[in-house]
């Protein structure tokens, strides 16, 4: 009896999956394109940063950073940061195939019930970073803290604490209820 | 249009994120202030539903917050924001403008602190359900005297 190993799948083909499903995530939220944000993954850890743009001073006189688009980007930090935690086990574990993804897949996401955004320091006129921790995840309710910084990683210039509410999961493909007939 | 008026809408349009996302205003008394934003499919923040995301939101009511601190008539200058912290109660419909309202409840010499509410329309109607609360404490120059 001869055992035959599955051989292990090419990074390449690992690394293209994750990021169609990172990018998919991304591109179906106008207001991430709207602030210009990307993401540089690390395995399953996403860091974000904010391009700098003169639209987004909130105070000439600093010139500083609004307030709101601090807010703004810890905010769809934290939501992407949920939702790619419930993204990547679907992709990995096949529920979600790159073909979906590639077909305008709309990943549900989870909604903010509420956040606290403390300003630590003036947000200067250049990029931003953030990485956010999911500090509990329940079936129905997760908790997310969020760091923002700038040139200094150990001078935070922004943190946020935000609860959202989780959109309820589907285990397994749910039988559809509308008759064949009806299904054009 | 009456002095405060002026400066009030001179303060916004010096404010190149809040003419990014076309507000306007709306209303200001002595601390207070109210805005609008029209709505922008760009700041949509859930596209299966429509509403707009939390950050546009944040944005809004933070600059009327701030607008409500710097009409207080003790203020003497600017003001930036400590903390904010916004409770969403719903996400706005699809296709609304959004409009905010603050009040600067307290202030003392260095610290104000304010309340704020946001709406998904423009009808001024009482007992409009609000889309997101807001409560903030923000930097304070009292004017001496």
């Amino acid at each position: 009896m001869s055992v035959i190993a599955t051989p292990p799948e090419p990074v390449q083909v690992i690394k293209r999956r994750r990021d169609a499903a990172l990018a998919a995530l991304v591109s179906s939220v106008p207001y991430i394109a709207f602030l210009g944000i990307t993401f540089a993954r690390c395995g399953n850890e996403l860091t974000f940063t904010l391009p700098y743009d003169d639209s987004h001073i909130g105070n000439p006189a600093g010139p500083a950073l609004h307030g709101g688009v601090t807010a703004g980007f810890l905010e769809a930090s934290a939501i992407v940061e949920l939702a790619w935690s419930q993204l990547w086990f679907e992709v990995e574990e096949g529920r979600v195939t790159p073909a979906a993804l590639a077909e305008g897949f709309l990943p549900r996401l989870p909604e903010t019930i509420d956040m606290t955004v403390d300003y630590l320091r003036s947000g200067l006129p250049r990029d931003a970073y953030a990485r956010a921790r999911i500090v509990r995840s329940g079936r129905r309710y997760a908790s997310v803290r969020v760091e923002a910084w700038q040139d200094d990683r150990d001078r935070p210039f922004a943190q946020a604490t935000g609860h959202f509410l989780m959109p309820a999961s589907d285990p397994a493909p749910a039988p559809d209820p509308a008759p064949a007939a009806d299904r054009g | 249009m009456d002095r405060r008026e002026q400066t009030a809408r001179e303060f916004l349009d010096s404010l190149p994120y809040a003419r990014a996302l076309g507000m306007t205003l709306v209303h200001i008394a002595p601390a207070e202030a109210g805005l609008t934003m029209p709505h922008d499919p760009r700041l949509i923040g859930d596209p299966l539903s429509g509403a707009i995301h939390g950050g546009a939101i944040a944005a809004l009511m933070d600059t009327c917050a701030g607008l409500a601190v710097v009409s207080h008539p003790l203020c003497a200058g600017s003001t930036a924001t400590l903390d904010l912290r916004i409770d969403r109660m719903r996400g706005s419909r699809p296709g609304r403008a959004i409009r905010a309202r603050a009040q600067c409840h307290r202030v003392t010499r260095s610290v104000a602190f304010v309340r704020a509410e946001a709406f998904d329309g423009d009808d001024e109607a009482e007992g409009a359900e609000p889309i997101a609360s807001a409560t903030g404490a923000f930097t304070f120059n009292r004017a001496e005297g």
